[in-house]
């Protein structure tokens, strides 16, 4: 059985190994063979941006060789796919090999795409790649006062994103001393201050407390670099002097040029995984088009039930468990406090009170990634 | 020509149905229809008022077996 993974990013590597754990004997007897194929060799924690981009990490902390994090039986290439041929159960890569698949998972993850905003790029800091985030803390060392803007596209890459560096920012400029010349102003899409209802509700409070504005149902339109203003579809404007974006993203472009998905989101079944109209090619994580959080928890999730199901099909010719839904996300509530939210279908989140005690928990989990795409953890 | 689309929300906290109406109409036409299914209560007043502060048109909302189905048209 040849199990081909396209991806090396957290759900693939995850998957990867957690398989090759469940498929030792197979693997040696040549029964199963499992090869990954990545566009890179190297690794990144991608939570550690937001880090980065506050000088609280620095970019080495962020990466490891990917061919470490590997069980050893996994083949793994550096040589990303650019064709999918699905109905002769093939790919073609960028060196132009051709590999054959008895099963595949799809997890290409997704890109920041402030491109569709007109004069988001020229104007806004955000952190999504390395390259950004350190120009955001730049930028914000130079600072020296004025209205702090954070806007919020959609879809995009972990959804306690925006709560996160707005509180973050709250407890950089107060530890600057200069707080008492920036207006933190925080934006978000729908009609609330967050997606999660239950974590808006705790939210908003915690905002009023420390002196930060909000405006709801602001969906960002187009941005006047040259006047600082930023203008919404719902026909509000508001000035800056430092605009913070998280930005819209998109899936991987050879999704789309493949005609997998559009926007680069492949139609997934939610609880199966299997890509829609195939019963032997799967996907998980960002890659998907699952009404979910797109967070590297939902990619772990997902990876623990395929790399079950996969398993068991390599076994006994049959998948063995559903997806629930499952998300957990930490929510860094400034410098040294933090809460959580899980959930899943059918269950919403309750979010605690925030506490150091989880925000020493998320920074140990920091360091504990590794063992995480390990597949141990 | 004008399309109708589904927007299944069903089950999703977060983003949630109107982060994923909001998705859906970026690559949507001017005329097109969408129906968002939410099994969120919270949707049948977050999404038309939403529809109306931005100036779309709102057709109407329908519930059946838990599972609400608010239509819309985009305007804009």
């Amino acid at each position: 059985m040849k199990i081909l993974i396209v991806g090396g990013g957290t759900g693939g590597t995850i998957l990867a190994n957690n398989l090759a754990r469940r498929l030792t004997n197979e693997l040696k007897s040549g029964k199963a063979r499992i090869t990954m194929l990545s566009a890179s060799d190297k690794h990144m924690y991608q939570p550690g941006l937001l880090y980065l981009a506050m000088g609280k990490m620095t970019p080495d902390e962020l990466y490891r060789d990917q061919a470490s994090l590997l069980e050893p039986g996994i083949q793994f290439h550096v040589d990303p796919v650019e064709e999918f041929m699905l109905d002769k159960n093939q790919v073609k890569t960028k060196s132009g090999k051709t590999h054959n698949y008895d099963i595949m998972v799809i997890a290409t993850g997704s890109r920041m795409f402030p491109e569709g905003i007109p004069g988001m790029v020229e104007a806004a800091e955000t952190f999504y790649t390395e390259e950004t985030a350190l120009k955001m803390f730049k930028r914000l060392q130079s600072f020296e006062g004025g209205k702090v803007v954070i806007t919020v596209g959609v879809p995009h890459k972990c959804p306690m994103a925006p709560l996160e560096i707005t509180f973050m920012l709250n407890d950089y400029f107060k530890d600057r001393g200069i707080a008492d010349k920036v207006q933190l102003h925080y934006t978000y899409p729908i009609g609330r201050v967050h997606a999660l209802e239950n974590v808006a509700k705790w939210a908003a409070p915690e905002m009023d407390k420390l002196g930060i504005t909000y405006d709801t149902f602001f969906n960002i339109k187009e941005v006047d670099a040259t006047n600082k203003i930023l203008r919404s579809e719902e026909g509000v404007e508001i000035k800056y002097d430092l605009l913070i974006t998280i930005p819209a993203h998109k899936g991987m472009e050879v999704i789309e040029k493949n005609g997998l998905g559009q926007n680069g989101w492949i139609p997934t079944n939610r609880t199966k995984l299997n890509v829609e109209g195939r019963d032997n090619v799967f996907t998980l994580g960002d890659t998907t088009n699952i009404p979910i959080s797109k967070a590297g928890s939902t990619a772990h999730f997902e990876a623990d039930t395929l790399g079950e199901n996969i398993a068991a099909m390599v076994k006994i010719g049959m998948p063995v468990r559903e997806y629930d839904g499952k998300v957990f996300c930490f929510i860094e509530v400034g410098k040294d406090r933090a809460t959580y939210a899980m959930f899943d279908y059918k269950n919403p989140p309750d979010p605690k009170a925030p506490t150091k005690a989880v925000h020493w928990f998320k920074l140990a989990y920091n360091k504990l990634y590794w063992i995480s795409a390990r597949g141990l953890l | 020509m004008a399309e109708r689309k589904i927007v299944d929300g069903r089950g999703s906290f977060c983003p949630g149905p109107l982060m994923e109406l909001i998705v859906a109409l970026k690559s949507s036409q001017v005329g097109d229809e969408l129906e968002v299914l939410s099994t969120d209560k919270g949707s049948v007043n977050d999404i038309p008022e939403w529809i109306n502060k931005v100036g779309h048109e709102y057709i109407a909302t329908t519930e059946a077996d838990g599972v609400w189905h608010i239509m819309m048209r985009k305007a804009k």
